[in-house]
């Protein structure tokens, strides 16, 4: 059974769309086939993080709008065989995507793969609220800081209250995904820790990303970080992170736990 | 001095975590509210407007929570010419 899901935040710039691009590729790495749709219409770069921007033809709108069909948009992966993007459109503005035309591309779509992975836009306008509204699950994109936080509790109240699963009633599943996250910091209490932001979210976690090089690396050479680097700390932690999403039992590694061994041996207290 | 201000900055998670969530205790009570304030606006609005000719602007709603209660606060600015406009009359 196909299954539609939101990557989303509030905030911009805190790793929807690496982490769009991530989780897609990991899952597609386990043989599942998988659509990334980029819902940031004017601002596109989930084909750049892709490193297909220049095979881009027709986009999303496009397909909305029936200029184009589904499959003269879609773009096939040149790495994973069953990894697909659909575009954003980067010349026409938010408003030409239209309810009904986002709910016939996300069904058609869901009947030819098993994942649709809808990357939002920064943002609680039109484009996000579209982005999350046919979601069966949402993975929401914090930092461990403030303003990240108090973001992802508001777009954690849209997801409960205009998406069309919250309307019929029915609970939406949301996970959140930290990114850019610090260990080493956060054992000296200078940035919020998983247990503070999961506590204040009260949101169960899907995974830990440690903040790395890795991932500038990855968006560098347009490539996921599952593909450029696979054993590098973010991918494995993307790689886990999609296990779960697959409803995996996956044990949670807390990023940075060898320097978390230095400090046992000094006898402080992590975390 | 400089060890007051190092103590200082280790604990500044804690603030951050502290500050959160009043923050957010606030903006949850509140999420819904605006709307709910819009809808009342347009519904009083449609009540009066069925006997006394008024302009849409001067109605004011508007809500101030408190701790224990909270209260609506609603201003109709009826010129006095209304009199002559009561609908129906």
């Amino acid at each position: 059974m196909s299954k539609t899901i939101v990557v989303t935040s509030g905030k911009g710039g805190v790793g929807k769309t690496t982490t769009t691009a991530a989780l897609g590729a990991a899952l597609a790495q386990s043989g599942q086939k998988v659509v990334l749709i980029d819902f940031d219409v004017g601002l596109r770069n989930l084909d750049l993080i892709m490193g297909a921007e220049r095979r881009v033809v027709y986009d999303l709108i496009n397909v909305v709008q029936g200029v184009a069909k589904l499959p003269q948009a879609l773009i096939k992966d040149k790495r994973v065989e069953t990894l697909w993007l659909l575009p954003a459109s980067q010349t026409r503005d938010k408003d030409a995507l239209t309810e009904d035309g986002v709910a016939r591309v996300v069904r058609e779509l869901g009947e030819t793969f098993d994942w649709v992975i809808c990357d939002s836009p920064a943002g609680i306008e039109r484009g996000a609220t579209l982005a999350m509204r046919y979601a069966d699950a949402a993975v929401i994109v914090t930092n461990p800081e403030v303003s990240s936080v108090r973001d992802s509790d508001r777009i954690i109240g849209l997801l409960d209250s205009k998406t069309e699963k919250a309307e019929k009633g029915q609970r939406i599943e949301k996970h959140i995904l930290i990114t850019r996250f610090d260990a080493a910091r956060a054992a000296r209490g200078e940035m919020l820790s998983i247990e503070d932001v999961l506590e204040i979210l009260s949101t169960p976690l899907l995974g830990i990303i440690p903040e790395s090089q890795e991932v500038l690396r990855a968006s560098n050479l347009g490539s996921p970080v599952t593909l450029s680097d696979p054993a590098c700390g973010p991918a494995r932690a993307y790689l886990d992170a999609a296990r779960r999403l697959k409803g995996e039992q996956v044990p949670m590694a807390t990023p940075g736990d060898k320097k978390r061994l230095i400090d046992r041996l000094f006898g402080r207290r992590a975390a | 001095m400089n060890l007051l201000n190092f103590l200082r900055r280790r604990g500044s998670a804690p603030v951050a975590r502290e500050r959160l969530q009043v923050l957010l205790a606030y903006e949850r009570t509140n999420r819904g509210h605006s709307e709910l304030l819009t809808i009342l606006r347009e519904e009083i609005v449609a009540v009066i407007a069925r006997h006394i000719t008024l302009e849409h602007d001067k109605v004011v709603v508007k809500m101030d929570r408190g701790d224990t209660v909270s209260t609506l606060e609603i201003d109709i600015e009826i010129p006095n010419k209304a009199e002559a406009q009561l609908v129906g009359a």
